[in-house]
Parts: structure tokens; C-alpha cells; sequence
């Protein structure tokens, strides 16, 4: 951590879990741990990139930080501050918002764009007039790319590269330190994504932003994290530098993760290894005792069955869960 | 002869507010054995391209003109009957999402032996047999339970491998996939692609992939299509596209995709969004979003032009390499003097 010390931590999640009850039938339920004590930190102006299957609990995970979920246990501290009062978290709320998956379903259909983004403006009392707060909106819109014309109209005639820059115009507008990202470009098209990928970025070097990068697609994580962090079943496996993690991949489930991203370069594609793992990932339901991946993992051995393997520091600034690492 | 001949294939959609041309004028061939790509964004008319081969379209889609030919059969205007034993005993298809294209009421083992059935003298027990052997083939366990099992119980690469099993059960020619693993997490991707290519190598089928990840393209296939509003804009082989890229839509997607390195610093957008099938532009589809755009362009569309045998595209900017060049294009049917007019008249470089 010496490299990093002169840099502010601005979230600190401590040991987080989110546990769902499941109804099973009458009068029994199960535990659903979609996520199973999961600690990072996430430093000022920097991105994490949160990777993982689906079900993995990476979206449970960006949800709950945001206190849209009570968690169940664990710490999370923004400034240095733990959320506790109404109060605290309406503060919160102003310093961290979120951008969704699907820019069909998180706008509503039937306000305009410029009343969605002035939706946070209204809610948290952000202006005195009525004029200030179609300033504001102008002045979001045209931080995202949109013209001011289309203030009145409504989310449907937008393409949907269009709409994710409404909601991210959305997000900003209670002008947040934190922004969680939850796969923000995965429904948009190819030459899309570059246009939102760049926006992100731009938009972080002007506003000094902080991003929660859940997604997928790896290779578009690897562009813009400065920090990756690995889950699966609601365990963080390894978390590292971006460049170190894809160079350096410890855990066998990031090695195989890293393996299955089929490459858009064909000399690159001929020389690379797959590692096909086999099996499905199990039902979060029914986690495996010991190291969640036991079941899939090509290297499991006898202690994988019996202990849980815990996420410590491997290499420097590398750390990961694995109990070949020992 | 190829396997698969599509000739100016043209599929419209009849809508309240206009006709829109989904696939406008589509050619390629596919040989016994190999894997054409089919690559795009959304509303391209990759998918439907797959769905006209298949002549599976929904109302108020129509195959308006050209040539589908498999063997030298004509499927284009051919009767039903022709159409039921070519679909699924010929060519099959795979689709995107294996939640919803299988039927939720049925068993596993109906609708995988529905097929059989239907294309083959095979009797019922000797159907249940041969799935038996199809869910071994495509790598899933327990066949015989899961032959009782409905869709819902199983994950999404398992009802992925089904859909498999179901479209190779009665060895087609050719395989239509559509999006296989668009709906799949990567490290299932990866197994179905293995699978694919496992099989492929087995059973010696062509397949047709159709997706908008140019990795799965790469991973897969021997050739590539590239379409953009419903037009071929670039054909030839995975290292053509890839490395030697001849439209400016292709040059651009390969630019603005992340290939995962911190060097490649920023990614280089391709601006504008994607045209509105409703109101095409006059010239070539992609001359608005086009930063190389000439006159020309805007005025009139480029025919797919052949650069080497295997390796064509329809983009003015070769055209007007070339001239200046003084080559004269392959079986280009624009002559020089032609080419030298429409640039006088539109003002090529203006």
C-alpha cells in the first residue's frame, strides 16, 4: 500500500454482505448469499472494475454500496464516514448516484428527457428558481453530448446510445463523487460503446469522478479500470492493477475468465490458449463448501473441499484467494 | 458449385409507416464445410438474412427478390413442402436466446425427438436413441434423465447445447446460428464455441454465424460479411477484414472496439448513430457517419466491388484509389471515364 498512501480513499467496503431470504414452500426460506463479505476501497478519481458471471452478485454488490439494499452485515465508510441517520444518507445520496444497464427500462417513458434529468435537481431541492434548474439541465445536456432542443422530448426518439447519455446526465446531476456503473455500455452497439467509453473517461478527468465499473465484458473493463476486482459467488477471488491482473492472473478462475474473452484480433486469437472450464457456475443457492469454485476448477485439490480460502496479498497490490497461492 | 448460393437477396419489411429494406441486395456463397460470419450492429439485417435463408420470416416481413439457392435448388418461391424438408433435415438453425426458442411445455426428449421424426424413417424408440446420442455429442450428462426434463430445469448453456443437439439430430448441411452465445456468460461462450468448432470438424458441416462480436467472428468463422443497413459493405476472409480492412465502416468498427491494452489509449468512436432504415440516405448508407465522405458518396451507392478473388468492397474511397492509381478495377463495371464523370460532377474531394 506504500505506493498508494498519498492518494484518498474515497469508499471503503469492509467485509459487505447482502443475504436474501428465499421463500422455499411454506413457512421455509432459503439464504440466497449473492454477496458473501466482499472488502475493496476505491481511491478518489480512480475506477474499479467489477467483474464476474452472471449471478455472481456484482450488481447486488454496486446496489447495496449505494445503500439501495440494506446489507446484512459488513462496513461500508464514503469520506471516511459510515451512513447511519436519514439524514446521512440523503447527504449520501447526493454525493453517489448510479447508471444503469438498460437505457430502454430506466427512463420513463412518460417524461421528458429534460424532466428526468432534472428529476434529482427536483428531489433534492437543487435550485431556487425555476430558471436555475433549466440552466442545470442545459448545462448537463451538453456535458453528455445531447443538444438543449431536446429537453422536450421523450426518451422513446432517442437511439439508445442517445438514452444512456439521458441517464448519465441523470446521474450527474446532483454532481456525485462516486458514480456505480452498472454495465453501462452491454446493451449498446459496437461503435456505440466507443462514443459512451470515451464519455466516461472524459467525464471522470474533468469532474474528478469515481467509478464503480461493473460489467461483463472484460476487454472493455481492462480499457477503463484502474483496479480490477474478480467475483464469483459473491467472493471477491483476486483483485489487482488492471495491467497486472491481465498479465498476471493468479487465481485459476480470473486465468480461465481471462482465457474464454474470444479476441478481436486474429494473430492474437491463433496464438492464445483457451482454458474451457467445465460445468456451469453453481446455483448461489447451493454454494459448494470450502472454495466456491472447487466444482469447476481444473486444479482443485483435497483442502479445496474443506476450507475457504481467504483474499490476502499475494504480491504487492496483487491480492487473491486461492489455496495453491499458500 | 457452392453449397449455398444467395444471389441479391432483397427482404422488406411492410410497415404502417413505409416499407423498410432489411436486406437490400445481399450475395454470397457458402462452400460444404466452412464457417461465413455474418457481422453487425443491431438493424443491420444480419439476423434477417439468416431468417430469409431459413424462410422463417414473420409477418409483415417478405423476401422481395433474389435468389437463395442450396444444391441448386431454388428455395425462393418454392412450395411448402419443399421448404418443411429442407428446414431442420438440410439446413438448421440455432437462435440467440435458448430461454424462449425452446417450448416450455414440452419435454426435452419431444421436442428433441420432433425432428427425428419428422425427417427421418426412424421409429420412436429409435429417436429416443438417437438423442440419446445427440445430448452425449453435445457434451451433457445423464442423457436419459434429461431426455424427461423440461427447458426450465436446466441452465443456459445446457438449453444452448439442446437447441444443438435438436439442430444437428438429422446431419444438416449447414447450420444457422444466430447470436449462439450472445445471451451466454464468456466462460459458457467459450464451451459452446468449442463445441461448435468440435463438431464442426466432425460432422463436417458449413455453418453461418451470425453475431455483432467480432471475437466470436474471429474464433470462428473462415469468412466474413460485414452489413451495415442491410447491405454487404465488405466480404473476403478473416485476415482480409481484419488486418487489411477496405470500407471505412469495417476500418472504423475495428478502430473503436477495445482489444484490452492499456496502450491503445483512447478509443476512436465512430460518431453519429446508426441509420434510420425508414428514411436511407440517398447515396451510401454510411456516408453521414463517414469521415473519409465524398461528394459522390452522398449521391450515389458503390456496388460491392472484387479487390482480390477472395476480398470485395463496396466503398468510392477504393474506387477513387484506384483511379488515381490508374488500375482498373476486376470485373469493375465502372470504367475510368465513367468514374473520372461522376467525380467531375459531383466534385469528388469537395
Amino acid at each position: 500500500m506504500a505506493k498508494k498512501q498519498n492518494k484518498d480513499v474515497l469508499v471503503e467496503v469492509i467485509n459487505l454482505k447482502e443475504h436474501f431470504d428465499i421463500p422455499m414452500g411454506f413457512l421455509k426460506s432459503k439464504k440466497l448469499k449473492a454477496v458473501d463479505g466482499i472488502s475493496f476501497k476505491i481511491y478518489k478519481g480512480e475506477t474499479l472494475g467489477l467483474v464476474g458471471e452472471s449471478g455472481c452478485g456484482k450488481t447486488t454488490a454496486g446496489r447495496t454500496l449505494l445503500h439501495l439494499y440494506e446489507p446484512t452485515d459488513g462496513q461500508i465508510f464514503f469520506n471516511g464516514k459510515q451512513v447511519v441517520t436519514k439524514e446521512e444518507l440523503e447527504d449520501f445520496r447526493q454525493n453517489a448516484s448510479m447508471v444503469f444497464q438498460d437505457p430502454y427500462s430506466s427512463l420513463n417513458p412518460r417524461m421528458t428527457v429534460g424532466d428526468i434529468i432534472g428529476e434529482p435537481l427536483d428531489v433534492h431541492k437543487l435550485y431556487t428558481t425555476l430558471g436555475e434548474r433549466a440552466a442545470r439541465i442545459q448545462e448537463l445536456m451538453e456535458l453528455v453530448g445531447l443538444s438543449s432542443e431536446h429537453a422536450t422530448r421523450y426518451a422513446h426518439e432517442f437511439s439508445g446510445g442517445q438514452r444512456q447519455r439521458v441517464g448519465i446526465a441523470r446521474a450527474l446531476a446532483v454532481s456525485p463523487q462516486l458514480i456505480v456503473c452498472d454495465e453501462p455500455v452491454s446493451a449498446l452497439d459496437v461503435s456505440i460503446q466507443a462514443q459512451i467509453i470515451n464519455m466516461f473517461e472524459d467525464l471522470q478527468k474533468k469532474l474528478g469522478l469515481t467509478y464503480l465499473f461493473i460489467a461483463h465484458d472484460l476487454l472493455v473493463v481492462r480499457h477503463i479500470s484502474d483496479k480490477i476486482a474478480v467475483m464469483y459467488l459473491g467472493k471477491i477471488v483476486e483483485m489487482a492493477d488492471s495491467e497486472e491482473i491481465f498479465k498476471n492472473p493468479l487465481h485459476p478462475y480470473t486465468e480461465s475468465l481471462m482465457s474464454a474473452v474470444p479476441s478481436p484480433d486474429p494473430e492474437t486469437a491463433r496464438k492464445s490458449k483457451r482454458i474451457v472450464l467445465t460445468g456451469d457456475v453453481p446455483s448461489p443457492l447451493d454454494i459448494p463448501s470450502g472454495c466456491p469454485f472447487r466444482t469447476r476448477c481444473p486444479k482443485a485439490f483435497d483442502r479445496c473441499s474443506q476450507d475457504v480460502p481467504y483474499l490476502r496479498e499475494v504480491e504487492p497490490n496483487h491480492f487473491a484467494s486461492c489455496h495453491l497461492l499458500d | 458449385m457452392s453449397l449455398l448460393e444467395v444471389r441479391d437477396l432483397r427482404t422488406s419489411f411492410f410497415t404502417a409507416s413505409g416499407e423498410v429494406k432489411a436486406v437490400d441486395g445481399i450475395s454470397f456463397e457458402l462452400d460444404k464445410g466452412k464457417v461465413l460470419g455474418i457481422v453487425g450492429e443491431s438493424g443491420s439485417g444480419k439476423s434477417v438474412t439468416a431468417y430469409s435463408i431459413m424462410q422463417i420470416l414473420s409477418h409483415p416481413g417478405k423476401i422481395v427478390g433474389g435468389s437463395i439457392k442450396l444444391d441448386g435448388e431454388e428455395l425462393v418461391g418454392a412450395d411448402r413442402r419443399t421448404l418443411r424438408n429442407m428446414r431442420g433435415s438440410k439446413i438448421s438453425m440455432i437462435f440467440q436466446d435458448p430461454m424462449t426458442s425452446l417450448n416450455p411445455v414440452f419435454t426435452i426428449g419431444n421436442q428433441l425427438t420432433e425432428a427425428i421424426l419428422l425427417h427421418t424413417d426412424r421409429t420412436r424408440k429409435q429417436a429416443i436413441e438417437r438423442a440419446i446420442e445427440m445430448i452425449k455429442l453435445v457434451g451433457i450428462n445423464d442423457p436419459e434423465k434429461r431426455l424427461k426434463q423440461y427447458p426450465h430445469e436446466l441452465s443456459g448453456g445446457m438449453r444452448q447445447r439442446i437447441m444443438i443437439a435438436m439442430a444437428l439430430a438429422c446431419e444438416p448441411d449447414i447450420l444457422i446460428a444466430d447470436e449462439p452465445t450472445t445471451a451466454l456468460d464468456v466462460t459458457i461462450q467459450a464451451q459452446i464455441l468449442e463445441l461448435m468448432q468440435k463438431l464442426q470438424a466432425e460432422l463436417g458441416m458449413a455453418i453461418i454465424m451470425v453475431t455483432h462480436d467480432l471475437g466470436v467472428i474471429v474464433t470462428m468463422c473462415d469468412e466474413v460479411v460485414v452489413m451495415y443497413a442491410g447491405k454487404a459493405c465488405e466480404k473476403g476472409t478473416v485476415d482480409e477484414i481484419f488486418y487489411d480492412p477496405k470500407h471505412e465502416y469495417t476500418k472504423g468498427l475495428l478502430r473503436s472496439i477495445p482489444y484490452g491494452s492499456k496502450e491503445e489509449g483512447r478509443l476512436i468512436p465512430i460518431t453519429g448513430s446508426p441509420v434510420d432504415m425508414l428514411n436511407m440516405p440517398q447515396g451510401c448508407a454510411f456516408a453521414p457517419r463517414c469521415d473519409k465522405a465524398m461528394k459522390i458518396c452522398l449521391k450515389e451507392k458503390c456496388d460491392i466491388i472484387p479487390l482480390t478473388r477472395s476480398h470485395s468492397a463496396a466503398c468510392w474511397v477504393n474506387v477513387k484509389v484506384a483511379v488515381e492509381n490508374g488500375e482498373i478495377l476486376p470485373d469493375s463495371e465502372l470504367t475510368e471515364s465513367e468514374f473520372r464523370s461522376l467525380e467531375s460532377a459531383g466534385d469528388l474531394n469537395g
